[in-house]
């Protein structure tokens, strides 16, 4: 069990938005983080990324304190797609992806053959390869969206943290984002993202984690977690569920 | 990008080092320079004890202020911000000038130290006053007002002690009139800071990505932001107590650099040192040879550039 949450509590200007949260993550998997707008998924998620220090509880990796260990090396172990990214000025894209290297790199940040294997190839994935010479500054927001995604995935961890990844997205770029996520997820990787989408939650993704105001309700496959009576209780909807005709995922249509 | 601006920057910086040398109240030929540097000969006081350590000066007065300004602007992420917007270089003047006028007797040489306290609280203060998490644009615009604060109290201790108001008035607008080997010996030691703020090239890459990014690629975001401030402060002290304020350099400077060469800061922060150098050469020349042999400082040179492109950043960013 490699990341858990004991009793966490994390929050801004000392009023917590998670409230005592106990969760284990299971490993090998992708991982949706839902909930209404302000219920602390976000958060939660930050707090899982070490980005936000607990206010109370601990945030573990691997059994150990995650505050605890060295930055640098947990960064080899975790990485973070934040959900709005300032926009650098005078940075190439090639340049931006590049920067996922650092925590592998010496002081000078040189990047070495193997280092740029992996670059170009999250280049590749996330499509964004025709892009690398033009300015980040200069990119439409799905095209950075993507830029960022390739730079998170050069970081090459385990763990992919990913904060509402397909917002600025067009549709056919959120299904490939999504295809890209199973594909790395087969390839061993466990993801947790928070996603808006209900529908697309439990299309793409095989457990579910829901919250509100900052305590998770349930937790488990969609099949089991998505029902009439959560989306009314969660979500204040009215809605039934289907099966995806499709992919044969529950689907939810409001009423 | 870089690898074209480069060696035309490099090129500039050398030009202007000969021109610097040949050009003031009197013209010396370029072949006569050389000669200059030998003891004895009619050239030995201008050339060697006038103006090549003046020019050396400027030189690497130019470079620390630019080299404080990136720094300060990586870390805020804010193209207004450079340690003279923030009131750090206000500070330090406001304590020299304290110095200057209440101990006219004093040891000169403890003029960096003195302002470097003075930079120190200015930082200090500006901290204390917007806090870790505070907005980009409360940092500007309370820096601008500290260093409206400050410069009002400039003002204030040179009408409360007009006697001593020549020095620091020649001293206050940033100039480099009359400095020499002395002054240079004193600048030397704080060379030492400008590998220590190349060391922080690539952690400033990643802050520049914002500071969720940044920790998640394993840097500490702030303790990089206190380690950069604190060199910029050390920069910006060393300088002003040497020199006096000089205006908008640490602004205009690093600005112009990354749009030359771009944003990495392996390339950003020895370029910003080449056009810091080649500014304040530049506006050392002018000031020097506009009206022969009366010598306008150089910090009126660098304000009339940088104030207007200050203005011009400003409405740019709304």
């Amino acid at each position: 069990m490699s990341l858990s949450t004991h009793n966490l509590s994390v929050g801004y200007h000392d009023k917590a938005i998670v409230k005592q949260v106990d969760l284990t993550i299971p490993e090998g998997k992708i991982i949706a983080l839902l909930g209404p707008n302000g219920c602390g998924k976000s958060t939660l998620l930050k707090a899982m990324a070490r980005i936000l220090s607990p206010m109370e509880g601990q945030v573990h990796w691997q059994g150990k304190n995650l505050h605890g260990i060295a930055s640098k090396k947990l960064a080899q172990q975790l990485a973070l797609l934040p959900q709005t990214q300032p926009i650098p000025e005078g940075i190439k894209v090639k340049d931006l992806v590049a920067y996922g290297r650092s925590p592998y790199t010496g002081f000078w940040g040189r990047i070495n053959k193997d280092d740029q294997v992996i670059i170009d190839k999250m280049m590749e994935e996330t499509g964004i390869t025709e892009l690398a010479d033009q300015l980040v500054s200069e990119l439409s927001g799905g095209q950075r969206q993507r830029v960022w995604l390739a730079m998170t995935l050069a970081q090459d961890t385990p763990y992919l943290l990913l904060d509402e990844p397909t917002t600025y997205m067009d549709l056919s770029h959120q299904v490939e984002l999504m295809h890209l996520l199973r594909k790395l997820n087969l390839q061993g990787k466990t993801i947790i993202t928070v996603l808006h989408d209900i529908n697309q939650a439990a299309r793409y993704c095989d457990h579910l984690i829901v919250m509100k105001q900052g305590e998770i309700i349930t937790q488990g496959s969609p099949e089991s977690v998505l029902t009439q009576k959560l989306l009314k209780k969660v979500f204040s909807l009215d809605a039934q569920i289907h099966q995806d005709p499709i992919a044969k995922t529950p689907m939810c249509v409001v009423e | 990008m870089a690898t074209r601006s480069l060696p035309i920057l490099l090129l500039a910086l050398l030009g202007l080092l000969i021109a610097n040398l040949m050009f003031g109240a009197v013209s010396i030929p370029f072949k006569s320079i050389l000669e200059g540097f030998q003891v004895g000969n009619a050239n030995y006081f201008t050339v060697h004890e006038y103006r090549f350590p003046r020019t050396i000066l400027a030189m690497l007065v130019g470079a620390m202020m630019a080299l404080a300004g990136a720094l300060v602007q990586g870390v805020i992420r804010n193209p207004l911000a450079s340690p003279d917007v923030l009131g750090v270089s206000h500070g330090a003047g406001l304590a020299a000038v304290f110095y200057m006028t209440f101990f006219p007797d004093a040891d000169i040489r403890w003029l960096p130290a003195v302002a470097l306290i003075g930079s120190l609280i200015a930082a200090l203060m500006l901290w204390w006053l917007c806090g870790q998490h505070s907005s980009t644009i409360k940092l500007a615009i309370t820096g601008v007002a500290l260093a409206a604060l400050y410069a009002s109290c400039i003002d204030f201790l040179m009408l409360v002690k007009p006697l001593e108001i020549n020095n620091a008035l020649l001293w206050l607008t940033g100039s480099l009139w009359g400095r020499g080997w002395n002054q240079l010996s004193m600048l030397l030691p704080w060379l030492l800071l400008i590998p220590f703020a190349l060391w922080l090239a690539k952690p400033l890459n990643l802050i520049h990505l914002g500071d969720d990014s940044a920790i998640s690629l394993g840097i500490k975001a702030n303790k990089l932001r206190l380690a950069s401030l604190a060199i910029a402060v050390g920069l910006t002290a060393s300088c002003v107590a040497i020199c006096g304020p000089i205006g908008f350099l640490g602004l205009v400077a690093p600005h112009l650099t990354r749009k030359l060469v771009g944003g990495r800061h392996q390339i950003l922060l020895p370029s910003t040192m080449l056009v810091g150098a080649i500014l304040l050469l530049l506006a050392d020349l002018v000031a020097r040879t506009i009206d022969p042999p009366i010598e306008l400082p150089a910090g009126i040179m660098t304000a009339i550039i940088g104030a207007p492109y200050f203005l011009w950043l400003l409405l740019r960013t709304k």
